[in-house]
């Protein structure tokens, strides 16, 4: 699951992605017009299929892994064979 | 008037806020330990400062599913005053009893140094002894203390008259200058619809003996030491 601070705190110089984004232009980067910072969270889930792992996940997200006053959030379900 | 400090795993100003409550104020004075199933009888219950749960995740994210957590809703819900202090404000917007999110400081940094902080509501149990937009001297210690709500939020908020206090200059003006953290509108705390449960982020508790520096903290403590007095004997 990733989330991302949305679009609207990002104003002015106060959002991490600005500070970010100087920081790469300072190195030589000069070509970024734009960074978000944001978190990735793993789950591990056991015993429940593709389509409820998706719904539950959901849940998650918004009860908890992200806070949608200042986030967005997407993810990702991948079936455990696969990962290895 | 009985007052109830909550304890988290990594609250920290719960001392200072006991101290005043019990020491200065002279009110009857409760630890509430985050695990606590009810209130022990509390009229007034604070969420001091810290970083309960570690921060974990998000500032208040994991404390808003304390045991006692689901008592303070309660109790709020039934008109109940609730004071939530720096981690205090974090967690009650985390539990959706006060709207918005405490976001980093613009500058990034952690600021610990004295605001100066307009009243503007002189109506409620915790700033009754205070003058109409009087200016309060009180520390911030904080990392993430920028006040942010999306815009139809924000002007409800002022609409109603939510904002208690602002991060002003000395003279009471609110200028961009005064703002500490970035926090929209220079908002330094505010209170529910009903009045009953206020979120500030600076601290209060640090500032209510001489020997601390100054004493216009307890204004706030005796505000709700002497409203519920009041209450009870009318």
């Amino acid at each position: 699951m990733i989330s991302r601070s949305r679009p609207e705190p990002l104003d002015g110089s106060s959002a991490p992605g600005v500070t970010v984004k100087q920081g790469l232009a300072s190195l030589g980067f000069g070509e970024v017009v734009d960074v978000r910072v944001g978190k990735y969270i793993e789950v591990n889930l056991e015993g429940t299929s593709e389509h409820e792992a998706r719904r539950r996940v959901e849940e998650m997200c918004r009860q908890l892994l992200a806070n949608h006053v200042i986030e967005d959030f997407r993810f990702d379900i991948e079936p455990e064979h696969k990962r290895r | 008037m009985k007052f109830g400090v909550v304890v988290f795993p990594g609250t920290w100003s719960d001392r200072d806020c006991g101290w005043v409550v019990d020491q200065v104020v002279g009110a009857e004075l409760t630890y509430l330990w985050h695990k606590d199933a009810d209130l022990k009888g509390c009229d007034c219950v604070i969420l001091p400062g810290g970083f309960a749960y570690g921060d974990y995740l998000r500032t208040g994210a994991i404390a808003r599913f304390a045991p006692v957590m689901e008592q303070i809703g309660e109790f709020a819900d039934k008109g109940g005053l609730v004071w939530g202090i720096c981690n205090g404000f974090q967690v009650l917007c985390e539990a959706g009893l006060l709207p918005g999110a405490l976001i980093r400081n613009a500058s990034l940094e952690f600021r610990c140094e004295w605001t100066n902080l307009v009243v503007e509501r002189t109506d409620l149990p915790f700033t009754a002894r205070c003058e109409e937009r009087e200016v309060l001297r009180v520390p911030i210690a904080h990392g993430e203390g920028s006040y942010f709500a999306d815009p139809a939020t924000l002007s409800r908020l002022e609409q109603r008259g939510q904002v208690v206090f602002r991060y002003c200059d000395p003279g009471g003006r609110v200028v961009p200058a005064a703002n500490p953290n970035g926090s929209l509108h220079n908002i330094a705390g505010i209170v529910n619809a009903r009045g009953n449960v206020l979120g500030m982020m600076p601290h209060p508790e640090r500032c209510s003996e001489a020997e601390l520096g100054g004493t216009d903290g307890l204004k706030l403590f005796r505000s709700v030491a002497e409203n519920a007095l009041k209450v009870f004997v009318s």
